[in-house]
């Protein structure tokens, strides 16, 4: 930036004026800096800086560099996490922005009776923390007591085994589903409201139906709200912790303390007492989180180009 | 003791701000604050916490008799022999006193309560199954096949995959002494080499795969459900058992019984702990005489002793308070009117010395939970398991810069 130095001089009342706009607006600024620092970065720093080191229960602290990196580039527990964790994103991500969009759609398209309170009720889930409902889904997925549980023997059938090694993570999918659907299709909701009447109009006068409205106007004007709800999804899906954390009181051998690199890093900071090992997993989670994020939205901007 | 001093004191145990009025009446010029941190998991993490910023540990803590060697490792505890507290040892049983002696060396806790293992059973089920309680592991087996086959909705018993403490305890009651640690530098992890750890192992690998007993996990509200509504006929628990189960699975009242658990060697009748705490003082506290007087009297005076007992229902680790009628001849409406008490008293009088824990014991229960524990959930191979839960603690030691013997 270049200075609007010596010219500005001879201007000097406006000079005043920019001037308290600036010390204004660092100081309306200031505060956020403050927690930003305190809250974001020096944690950041922090843990940044324990990463290279390591500390042994015998032998206290010593530097090892990049070891700690290394070691979690062939860990099977930080590795089989990440797999996992990609394994939700590209099942359970798609399905719940597709069915967010879907209502957001259906709601836009003013054909539905009792709009609010479906819009309310789509929502509700997302008013639930997410401890509470993995409690309830917990106590419907039960194999003895829980409903569909009950509903199977009362028909004779064996009763599902939701929590079972090769089915927990669909459960979990099906909560996370369940909770965040309707805050997506608000975030699209109330991109579709902002596009300008007169498109429709235009396209209602060329024979469009809804249908056709949908994809080829309101899907298309509301790429930046799909793109911002995907990334945030990117980033929900790897740092799952919650609902797993607490399925595993249940399902302990189908849950296992590593079953999310999120997971793994407490377990490794509070249970091994190695808090060095899981900041280098924190970052490197970080890392993929980042470049996930960034390969989403690179392909998104060649769409946008290409189209 | 005259001097105004402040002390805070961390514990779960629900009101035990009774025993520590006790304290502030014969030393009122000691203040204690009482805090609940929450208890298990997070407990220790805030304890750890507090250690490693140089400040805001308390005074006073309790401790699980299992963790006391992961603190006296990192040099956090305060060693209370200077302190007089030695001359209590004649008190306990030899095992709940070696419990505070890690490693043979020093003195790191006053025992608070313990948990010796026994049977709690379902009469009417048992009866109407046609069994009488099995006096040896050889009986119970037998019962387990017999229970089955008349039951087929109800299992004999649940083993949760979770619970390395409970496991340990088996261990300890046939003899297995798999961990030491010398204090300093040294462990030992014999877990595959000893024959008692590898009998135990063999012998629940077979009931598992006779899919005759439960493998859910416990302490949670489906386990809760099966405990009242009869899915399951017996728990094989540590001595806080009774009052937790009377709390747990009110509608089955005055059907349950307790008994010792089943034996190996009936000549020789043994049992292992489960559970049970220490109040331990903290290296860093500014107040060192009045926190040891503080962990001594709220569970050595008699009175607080008692009531901890009676009203708090912790199993009591002194052999006068098991012995005290008060304690001992109580009966239980919830047991039939039996002498819950009594049992468990008689039971840790057979609790076995000798057994160590692992100066890393939180890492030892997670190990066992992706080992020993998955095989449990799966019903896969308990004996393979042991031998993976031995690998990855020999590995996990020698990676903390261990020695390690086996």
């Amino acid at each position: 930036m270049t200075q609007p130095a010596q010219p500005a001089l001879e201007k000097k009342p406006v000079n005043i004026a920019k001037r308290r706009q600036y010390v204004a607006a660092y100081a309306l600024s200031m505060p956020f800096m403050v927690v930003f620092a305190l809250m974001i970065a020096v944690p950041l720093f922090y843990a940044g800086y324990l990463s290279f080191f390591k500390k042994q229960l015998i032998g206290g602290v010593s530097f090892v560099g990049m070891d700690n990196y290394a070691r979690a580039l062939t860990d099977p527990s930080f590795l089989g996490g990440v797999g996992r964790m990609a394994l939700f994103l590209v099942i359970q991500v798609p399905v719940m922005l597709g069915l967010s969009l879907l209502f957001a759609l259906i709601l836009d398209s003013g054909m539905l009776r009792l709009q609010r309170f479906i819009r309310l009720g789509v929502f509700l889930p997302y008013a639930i923390p997410s401890v509470i409902a993995t409690l309830m889904w917990g106590y419907l997925y039960g194999k003895d007591f829980g409903p569909f549980a009950q509903l199977a023997k009362s028909l004779g059938l064996p009763a599902p085994d939701f929590l079972a090694g090769g089915n927990v993570l669909f459960s979990i999918m099906n909560i996370v589903t369940w909770g965040f659907v309707g805050y997506n299709m608000i975030v699209m909701y109330a991109a579709l409201r902002s596009i300008p009447a007169e498109l429709y109009e235009a396209a209602r006068v060329d024979g469009a139906r809804e249908w056709r409205l949908a994809w080829s106007i309101k899907i298309p004007a509301i790429r930046g709200a799909l793109l911002l709800t995907t990334i945030f999804s990117v980033i929900g899906s790897f740092q799952l912790f919650n609902e797993p954390n607490l399925l595993r009181v249940i399902a302990p051998a189908a849950i296992g303390q590593d079953y999310t690199p999120n997971m793994y890093a407490f377990q490794l900071s509070f249970v091994n007492q190695d808090s060095n090992y899981a900041a280098a997993i924190a970052f490197l989670l970080g890392i993929v989180i980042m470049a996930v994020s960034y390969g989403v939205q690179l392909t998104a901007n060649r769409k946008e180009k290409a189209s | 003791m005259k001097k105004d001093t402040k002390l805070a004191f961390w514990t779960w145990v629900p009101d035990i701000q009774k025993e520590v009025d006790l304290f502030q009446a014969k030393y009122p010029s000691v203040k204690v604050e009482v805090v609940n941190v929450g208890q298990g998991g997070a407990h220790y993490q805030k304890l750890r916490a507090a250690i490693q910023a140089g400040k805001g540990a308390p005074d006073v803590v309790q401790m699980e008799f299992d963790k006391l060697p992961s603190f006296t490792l990192t040099d956090s505890l305060l060693d209370l022999t200077p302190y007089g507290i030695g001359d209590l040892k004649s008190d306990y049983p030899g095992w709940v006193w070696s419990g505070v002696t890690p490693g043979g060396k020093g003195i790191y806790g006053v025992p608070q309560d313990t948990g010796p293992m026994g049977m709690l059973y379902r009469e009417d089920l048992f009866t109407a199954a046609g069994l009488t309680v099995p006096k040896t592991w050889d009986d119970f087996a037998a019962a387990v096949t017999t229970y089955r086959g008349k039951n087929p909705s109800s299992m004999l018993t649940n083993w949760a995959p979770s619970s390395e403490a409970n496991m340990l305890g088996l261990f300890w009651q046939a003899g297995g002494r798999p961990f030491s640690y010398d204090g300093a530098k040294s462990v030992k992890i014999n877990l595959t080499g000893d024959a008692a750890c590898k009998k135990v192992t063999a012998y629940w690998n077979d009931l598992f795969k006779s899919g005759n007993i439960g493998n859910e996990p416990d302490f949670n509200d489906a386990w809760y459900q099966g405990l009242n509504s009869g899915k399951y006929a017996s728990w094989l628990t540590g001595a806080w058992g009774p009052v937790f189960l009377q709390g747990t699975a009110k509608s089955t009242a005055g059907k349950w019984r307790a008994a010792p658990l089943p034996q190996w060697d009936t000549s020789k009748p043994a049992s292992g702990n489960y559970g049970g705490s220490t109040d331990a003082v903290l290296k860093s506290s500014e107040n060192p005489i009045a926190a040891a007087m503080l962990a001594r009297f709220v569970n050595t005076d008699e009175k607080a002793a008692l009531t901890l007992a009676n009203e708090q229902f912790l199993f009591p680790p002194a052999t006068k308070t098991l012995n005290n009628p008060a304690f001992a001849d109580a009966t239980s409406s919830f047991y039939g009117g039996q002498k819950v008490n009594k049992q468990f008293t008689d039971i840790s009088m057979t609790v076995q010395e000798g057994f160590q824990f692992l100066p890393f014991n939180d890492y030892a229960a997670s190990s066992y939970d992706k080992t020993m524990g998955k095989a449990i959930g799966d019903r896969g191979d308990l004996n393979a398991a042991l031998a993976a839960w031995q690998d990855d603690l020999v590995q996990y030691a020698k990676g903390q810069g261990f020695t390690v013997a086996s």
